[in-house]
């Protein structure tokens, strides 16, 4: 058994508390040992890592892997291998695959293609309803007990309400959380763009953040009639900030998640008619986006999720209207969120908190910490290391990245899943 | 020029050099001999891909005027219903040598989205609810026959502005040539944010319309918005119709404009189309000399 040795990183662990210059041990898969004080013995190989950060690996909630079924957009060794080079070690996959994620059968299939081919660990979200179509609910004790840790049917919005409690119902009874992409899909009509004055100028089909809001509302109202614990998805007006922050106060079991474009960038971004730009729900405005900035921060928005969503060139290159909505997110997302800790919205550690402990909590999936006994599911962070996004750059299959072009600074340069590297941006250690 | 994708970008000079331009664009439709070699040897394709007649014909007949060759790609004759991507025809049309590609389009950004795929000049004819910038610079060119210039007129908009491409290239064409612009529409009609281009909404025709030296009237798309945006035709026209006595309400020598098609007895009634302030057939007539004077300015312009 060999051990190595992580010297002089900052350590960040949310977990524990612990923002430290220390070492970390990993031996066997397993953390060892962390801390100032860690690091006796004779380990088998040291990696110096003076000014750089050690987290906990990031947690995604919301990623689309494409597989089964649309594996020229992405599969899960392409998406996994995004993954780890963001600095994410566990991913969960959302169900809108063909087939659609909603039998045992494709649930376990997910699961043994993450275990052949997945380059980080994999979490599947199981549909909630049949075929998505909102309906009749799906074999969600079956799903669960096959390994689905969540249900949801995203973008296929349920607009039932009696479907959508007695889903909340059902998913209580068996102990899982149901995650709602909010946005009623009458008051969005048409609209592809927030409404308001870009949009006016652009002439594109909007709706407003009520869309989304009216539905927060609904599904937070179902989450207290049932009692079940609602994950309310990319979050991106204003007001379903308050809406969320007003119901865990009343202590209705509400997690909720943003994305990293969301906090990013504002419906501005249109006016080029760039289909990169172009997602459910759309960018908002630059007063929605503080909103969503101060959630983070205060803990009303429990997690950063890429709600990663890859798209072949082709599909995109098209008419604004014609174009799928989505974008990836996984190997810029830690980039925005080291953004946010610049501007000091967040501390380091806090950030930390909300791409890796948090989320790893909401969903119940593991990891989050850097304490001795966890799996060695890790990253180290460059905060200073900057590089411009462009296709070439990207490991995801698909590029459709809301950022091509743009200079980020601070990345992952080393991901360990299992105290396995699964991502490695140079082959030294130094800067 | 490099392209006419939308007045929004332009500066007061460059849309002054159209107009200007066009005065002589107009000698030219007025003489027996209606066509001059300018163009002779380019090829300017009209790519129409959401039906019209009146600037499909407009732009064919001003690339002619120039001796140009105008050729005409429709949706349904075209590549485009066998599957064939917009990006990849506009290739195509560009690897044939085409001088000039004009676009209309249902879908707002298309002729935008063309423009940064070919190496050719793109004009744009009218994108779903965006902009319709030849539309814009011939009006500006009918209102200063009558004004001699926009500097401090009152140019009240009227019709659905949510859906109108007239609309937002008349905003930003008359505000940039001086001109006072309000537009008015039931709420359900006026685009959120429409202040910020510089225009006053107004929720009435006699709030729209009082002092005012222009009405633009818009064309109402019955089958599309009656029933949704407001109840029935008749109320529509009851409340933002124009008729002699909404007229009055405007100055005494108000000029009237309309894009066409008009629907009589629906945004305006038949005895104010057809009398005397109205410049809907002079519009027309600009609309060529406007079209020969974008064509000519974006192929080199050098005569």
């Amino acid at each position: 058994m060999s051990r190595l040795r992580i010297s002089g990183a900052r350590l960040l662990d949310p977990a524990s508390g612990r923002d430290e210059l220390g070492s970390l041990d990993v031996e066997d898969g397993r953390i060892v040992s962390v801390g100032r004080d860690a690091g006796g013995g004779a380990p088998d190989e040291v990696l110096e890592a003076r000014g750089l950060w050690l987290a906990p690996g990031l947690v995604d909630l919301h990623t689309h892997l494409r597989e089964p079924g649309q594996e020229y957009k992405e599969d899960i060794e392409s998406g996994t291998r995004a993954a780890a080079a963001g600095g994410y070690t566990l991913v969960c996959c959302m169900a809108n695959t063909d087939p659609v994620n909603d039998s045992p059968a494709v649930t376990e299939y997910i699961q043994r293609r993450a275990r052949e081919s997945g380059n980080v660990r994999v979490r599947v979200i199981a549909a909630a309803t049949q075929g998505l179509r909102g309906e009749i609910m799906s074999e969600m004790a079956s799903l669960a007990t096959a390994g689905a840790i969540a249900f949801s049917d995203d973008g296929a919005v349920i607009m039932d309400a009696a479907v959508m409690r007695r889903v909340l119902e059902y998913a209580r009874g068996i102990g899982r959380p149901v995650i709602a992409h909010c946005e009623d899909l009458n008051l969005r009509g048409s609209g592809v763009v927030h409404e308001g004055a870009h949009a006016t100028c652009c002439g594109l089909p909007s709706s407003p953040g009520e869309a989304e809001t009216v539905m927060v509302a609904r599904d937070l109202e179902l989450a207290r009639l049932t009692g079940a614990h609602l994950h309310v998805a990319h979050v991106s007006a204003a007001r379903s900030v308050e809406l969320i922050r007003e119901a865990k106060a009343a202590g209705v079991r509400v997690t909720a998640e943003v994305t990293p474009h969301h906090l990013l960038l504002t419906d501005e971004e249109i006016r080029g008619y760039d289909t990169n730009k172009k997602m459910a729900p759309p960018l908002r405005s630059a007063r929605d986006r503080e909103a969503l900035r101060h959630g983070l921060a205060d803990g009303t928005l429990d997690c950063i999720a890429t709600d990663h969503a890859p798209h072949a060139h082709y599909e995109k290159d098209v008419e604004f209207t014609a174009a799928p909505f989505g974008v990836v997110g996984l190997e810029t997302a830690l980039s925005v969120g080291l953004e946010l800790v610049r501007e000091d919205l967040l501390s380091p550690l806090s950030l930390m908190d909300r791409m890796s402990t948090r989320p790893a909590r909401a969903f119940g999936v593991g990891g989050g910490t850097l304490e001795p006994g966890a799996p060695a599911d890790f990253v180290l962070i460059d905060p200073e290391r900057g590089f411009k996004v462009d296709a070439a750059g990207l490991a995801s299959r698909s590029k459709n990245s809301a950022f091509l072009g743009k200079e980020l600074r601070g990345r992952a340069i080393r991901t360990w899943v299992g105290g396995r590297v699964a991502f490695a941006l140079d082959e030294e250690l130094v800067r | 020029m490099r392209h006419l994708l939308g007045i929004e970008h332009m500066s007061r000079d460059e849309i002054e050099r159209v107009l200007e331009t066009s005065e002589a664009m107009l000698e030219i439709s007025q003489r027996e001999i209606k066509r001059v070699p300018t163009l002779r040897g380019r090829t300017v394709i009209n790519v129409f891909l959401e039906s019209s007649t009146r600037t499909r014909v407009s732009f064919e007949i001003a690339a002619k005027r120039l001796s140009a060759d105008a050729i005409n790609v429709t949706r349904a004759g075209s590549s485009l219903s066998k599957a064939e991507t917009l990006a990849d025809m506009a290739r195509n049309l560009a690897a044939m040598s085409a001088d000039v590609l004009v676009v209309r389009d249902s879908v707002a950004g298309v002729p935008h989205m063309l423009a940064e795929r070919v190496r050719v000049p793109v004009v744009n004819a009218g994108d779903g609810c965006h902009e319709h910038p030849t539309q814009a610079l011939l009006d500006a060119f009918t209102l200063r026959q009558s004004l001699g210039s926009l500097e401090g007129r009152v140019v009240a908009i009227v019709g659905d502005i949510s859906h109108s491409r007239v609309a937002r290239s008349d905003i930003y064409c008359f505000t940039k040539l001086g001109a006072e612009v309000r537009v008015a529409a039931p709420p359900t009609m006026m685009p959120a944010g429409i202040e910020a281009l510089g225009v006053k909404p107004c929720f009435s025709m006699k709030e729209a319309l009082s002092g005012a030296d222009v009405v633009v009237m818009l064309r109402i798309q019955q089958e599309r918005v009656a029933g949704s945006l407001f109840p029935s035709v008749r109320e529509y026209a009851s409340t933002f119709g124009l008729n002699a006595r909404t007229l009055a309400l405007a100055k005494p020598d108000a000029i009237v404009l309309h894009p066409g098609p008009i629907n009589r007895g629906v945004e305006i009634a038949s005895d104010v189309a057809d009398a005397e302030p109205s410049r809907i057939l002079d519009q027309v007539t600009n609309g060529v000399a406007v079209r020969m004077a974008v064509l000519y300015l974006l192929t080199g312009g050098a005569a």
